[in-house]
Formats: structure tokens, sequence, C-alpha cells
């Protein structure tokens, strides 16, 4: 791990340690760990989807359907089956890795538009099988009574420990995202991004590359849905809807799709946005985060991670 | 009342799914003209149909226009609103990758439903048929007098476009485009315009879209992503870039989605297009009437 990104860890562990000291202690902000919890769950997908879009140079605009398989089965087997939630995340993991497989190598092997619209027409078919399958998923109702986590007798059913459930999976996840972008895989990854024909002149695997982080992607997505269900406790299928796939490859781009870190800048500023400040334009929120998404694609398409450096570059230029 | 006979019903299915498969047909030729002279698939392009029909509700409903000015005003004021896109995104960013261009007409596609639910809301509206209300009885299948307007006006936009590109010059430059831009420009034509007029176009034939579809199927401001996604599947099916491949994808692709409905379960009537999307994406991506060749070729 080179420098840079020692320092940026250091200086999230160190924000994520101070964040609930200075909130909780202040009531009108006490529910913002709350929120944390969310931009944490929201960043275990965007990390994936970071990888995917990112470094591979590939879209997805279904990964809420992937989010919503993990969730769906953790409720499922939780409820009806009265499985450990533990190992029913596993479950989901496995199941939601194994449909990302099957969806994945014919669909990666679409370039640009066509994956696009595969993979947006996957997340409305599952989308509607969630509505549609009532005895299975309660249909658009959905269900709830879901139970919470547990941790070895320790009920995380507090905002503070699930808090520091989500954010450290949210760290693990990371540091091994980070090792998988300076790999073998993540050279070949970078290699993909740039030219898919150079790279696979050089004898790079392209498909099967492309399949594996589309799968771990899916995987984090699943694990972030289960965390979802737990903290929620309750599902239905407007949850996981089109327009949150859509959010989520927004939050990508917003904080800079060629950058892990842009990534959770862009979940942690979008996530706040929708779930706190942008109550204010309550009924046409749509319209403000498409007027952002146009303005950073249109003026930094680098993403509001790229902001500072390039000011930096304006300056030094003049 | 008396039962529907069993001939009556399929006529009655086949009929609504023409209908609903020639508002495909019509998204599907909007995705063709963008795609054959930019190479971009414009996301926003079922937000057309949405402005379409909600313009027409404004104008035909709410300040009471007689029909005809307010479907004129309708289309031009969406072609207005393709024209303002492709000069402030897509014109801006030459030279982009495609997921880019993806983000993009994206990010369009978020704001014109954002500006439709501020000025519309969420609720569904609808206009009275263009003539009568009162069904026509065919072979036992009561058939809706709007379905006819449809199917009128989808035939002279097919036939209006098939004249502006094989008789106009501003077609056969389109076409050029099409085929070679860097050959285009070369002899002198304005690629850059070209582009302009085939967001303006799509936008047009969206907005006719939208316009003659409210009165059957009533129109909200989040009507156009679904539209979209099967009007692309229309195209793909057709073969992407067709001209005559998009009218007889999309109108099929409406008549398998309505049968879906009626025989088998209506709650899946949305999946069944999209897996014949997912379907020839993954084994035929050339589509049902292009070979991988023909495919390279961009002709209307």
């Amino acid at each position: 791990m080179d420098r840079q990104n020692r320092n940026r860890l250091v200086g999230l562990i160190f924000f994520l340690v101070l964040f609930p000291v200075l909130v909780m202690n202040v009531g009108a902000i006490g529910h913002y760990l709350d929120v944390m919890i969310f931009v944490g769950i929201y960043s275990l997908i965007n990390m994936g989807l970071s990888l995917l879009m990112g470094y591979a140079g590939q879209i997805s605009l279904g990964h809420a359907a992937f989010f919503g398989l993990g969730a769906y089965t953790s409720g499922i087997l939780c409820t009806k089956l009265s499985l450990s939630p533990w190992l029913a995340m596993f479950a989901g993991v496995a199941i939601t890795a194994l449909i990302a497989y099957i969806v994945g190598v014919p669909s990666l092997k679409l370039k640009g538009h066509y994956l696009a619209m595969a993979t947006l027409g996957f997340g409305v078919i599952v989308y509607i099988f969630f509505n549609e399958e009532v005895a299975l998923t309660g249909g658009p109702s959905g269900f709830s009574d879901i139970p919470g986590l547990t941790i070895m007798g320790l009920n995380l059913n507090n905002d503070l420990y699930y808090y520091i459930l989500v954010w450290s999976l949210v760290l693990l996840t990371l540091i091994f995202s980070l090792n998988v972008i300076n790999s073998r895989i993540g050279r070949a990854l970078r290699s993909l991004h740039d030219s898919e024909v150079a790279a696979a002149a050089m004898g790079v695997e392209t498909s099967r590359f492309k399949v594996i982080i589309f799968v771990l992607s899916a995987a984090y997505a699943s694990i972030a849905g289960s965390l979802y269900t737990h903290y929620v406790g309750f599902l239905s299928p407007s949850s996981f809807d089109l327009f949150l796939s859509i959010k989520l490859v927004m939050m990508v781009v917003v904080g800079g799709m060629h950058n892990i870190w842009g990534a959770l800048l862009g979940t942690w500023l979008l996530t706040f946005l929708g779930n706190e400040w942008l109550h204010v334009f309550h009924d046409f929120d749509i319209l403000v985060y498409g007027a952002i998404l146009l303005a950073i694609v249109m003026f930094l398409p680098e993403g509001l991670i790229d902001l500072t450096p390039r000011m930096r570059r304006l300056w030094k230029g003049r | 009342m008396e039962k529907i006979s069993l001939t009556g019903q399929l006529i009655q299915y086949i009929f609504t799914g023409i209908t609903v498969g020639s508002i495909y047909a019509m998204v599907a030729l909007g995705f063709n003209i963008i795609y054959n002279v930019t190479e971009i698939i414009n996301f926003a392009q079922g937000e057309f149909v949405m402005l379409g029909g909600l313009i027409m509700v404004f104008f035909s409903a709410f300040l009471k226009l007689p029909l005809p000015l307010a479907f004129l005003l309708t289309v031009a004021v969406v072609t207005g609103v393709g024209a303002l896109m492709e000069r402030f995104t897509i014109n801006p960013l030459k030279n982009a990758t495609v997921l880019t261009m993806i983000i993009v007409t994206i990010a369009v596609s978020i704001l014109l439903k954002g500006i439709a639910m501020f000025v519309w809301g969420k609720d569904p509206y609808i206009i009275p048929p263009f003539s009568g209300s009162e069904p026509i009885v065919i072979l036992g299948a009561a058939i809706q007098t709007q379905t006819l307007w449809v199917l009128l006006m989808t035939a002279v936009v097919v036939v209006l476009l098939s004249l502006f590109f094989k008789k106009t010059r501003y077609g056969k430059a389109m076409l050029a485009c099409a085929d070679d831009p860097d050959a285009a420009r070369l002899v002198g034509i304005k690629v850059n315009t070209m582009v302009l007029i085939s967001f303006a176009l799509s936008a047009a034939i969206g907005a006719v879209a939208g316009a003659i579809i409210t009165p059957i199927s009533l129109m909200e401001y989040d009507r156009g992503a679904l539209l979209g996604l099967k009007g692309f599947g229309a195209s793909v099916l057709g073969g992407l870039g067709s001209f005559y491949g998009a009218v007889v994808a999309g109108i099929l692709l409406g008549i398998i989605e309505s049968l879906c409905a009626g025989l088998i379960s209506s709650g899946y009537k949305d999946a069944v297009a999209l897996l014949l999307l997912l379907l020839v994406l993954y084994v035929r991506p050339s589509g049902l009437f292009g070979n991988v060749e023909a495919g390279k070729i961009k002709e209307f």
C-alpha cells in the first residue's frame, strides 16, 4: 500500500472514531450516526461498483438487484427458516455470487451501451420478481419482523454497535479492495480500462477478469443487503428499484469513478444529501440529483475527489 | 353480460399488443436515428415520450387548445427539448468515452423526470380520445378508436421518415454521416448540425408517441425509463440501427407482451419483454433481422 493510501486510511479511521463522539453529544444531529450507518452500507456496494466502473471500465445499472438479493435472502432465511443471521448472510453471498456469475458471463461479452442496457434489464426483472413472488417476498407491501444481529450473545440492536460493525466491515473491504487494485488482477483491470484490445493482445484474459470483478462487486452488494435487512428490520421492493441502481452509479461518478476513495466520498455526500439535507427540496429531489450528476460529468469528469488536485493544477498553470 | 369468445379475446389482445407495440416501435426508431449518426444510445429517449404525453395534457386539457394545434405545439416543444439536450450536453462532450456518454444521457433523463415531477406532480393524467369514445366492435373484440389513431400516426411517422431520408438534402446528409462521419465532413456536410437534427428528430418522434398513447394508457412522470428500456429491446430485436427492423420488432414485442399479460400473468408482462431483450443480447446481439456483417453497415 503506498503512502497516499496509508495516509488516507489513517485519516478515515481517525474520522470514524471521532464521528460518534462528536455527533452523539449534540442533540440536533444525534441521528447522524444512523445516516452514517447507511453511508457505510452503500459504501460497501459502491466500492465494488468503483472496481467495476473505474478500474475495469464496465458499467452496471443493475446493482440494486444484487443488494436486494442479499437483503431478501437474509430476510427470508432468518424469518421463515429461523436460520442464524450470519449463516443467512453467507448464503446470500453464495446465491448472489452465483446469479452474478450466470448473468455476468454472457453480459460482460457485451460492450458499452449493450452492457448498460443488459444490466438495467436484469435489475428491473429482479425488481419485478420481488414484487410478484408474494408467497416468498411478501409482494409490494414486503415483510417485517426481521431479527437483528448478535455477536456472541451481544445484541447489536443499537446504533453505536451497528455503526462499529458496519464500518469495520467497510474498512476490511476497503483494505481488501486496495490490495486487489495493487495486485496482478488490478494491473490487468487497469489495462482493460485503457484498451481492451491492447490488453487482450498482451495476453490478459480480459473476459475472465471482468467476470471476477463483476461477481466480487455483486458479493459486496449482497453483504450490504444483509446488513441493511438486519438494521432496518423491514423489506419492500421499493428499496431496490431502478432508481437505486442509478443513484449508486451516481454516487460513484460524483465522487470520482477512477478512484475508490472517490466512491466513498460520493457515497458519503449523496447519502447525507438524500437522507438529510435534501429534505428542503422534498418533492423535487430527483431534479437536484439530475442537476448535480450533469454538472459533475460536464465540468468535473474525474469527480469531486479531483477537485483539489485540479485547483492546484490550475493554480500552478497560471 | 354476453361472454366474449376466445377468438374475440385473442383479437383483443393482439390489437392491444399492436397499439403498445407501435409506441415501442417509435421509441426504437428514436434510438436508431441517434445511434446511426452518433453511436450514442440515448438513455433519455423514454423521457421524450413521457414529456410528449404530459405536454399534450397541458395544451389540450389544461389550455383547452384545439386538438391539432395542441398536438403540433407538443411536438414542437419536445423537439426543442431534444435540440437543447444536444447543444448543452452532447455537443460540448466531444470525444468522451462511451461510459461518460451513458452517464450524461442518464443525467439528462433524471433531470427531465425531475422537471416533470416538479411541474405535473406524481399523479397520472389522461386526455379524452382524439375522436369518439365509443369502441368499434371487430370480430367480437372491442377496439378503441384511439387505437386506430395510434396505427395511423405510426404509419404517418414511418412514411415521413422514409421520405425524409430518401428525398431531402438533410436526410441524405444524415445517411452519409451514418455511413462515415469523416467522409461526410470531407464532402462538406456539417456533421455537428446532423447530430443536432438527429436529437431533435428523435425527440419529435418520442413526442408523437407520447401524445397519442396518453388517451389509452395515461401518462405520469416516471414512465420514461421502462418505455425506453422496452423501446431499446425493440431496436435490438430488430437489429440496432435498422429502420424497418425497429418497426416490426416493436410491434412483435407489443403483441408478445400483451398475449403474456392476457394468457399467462399480468404481473410478469414487463419482465417478459426484458427477458426477451436479455436473450437477444446474449444469443444474437445483431438482432433477428440483421446478420453480423449487416449490423456494421448503418442503413436506415
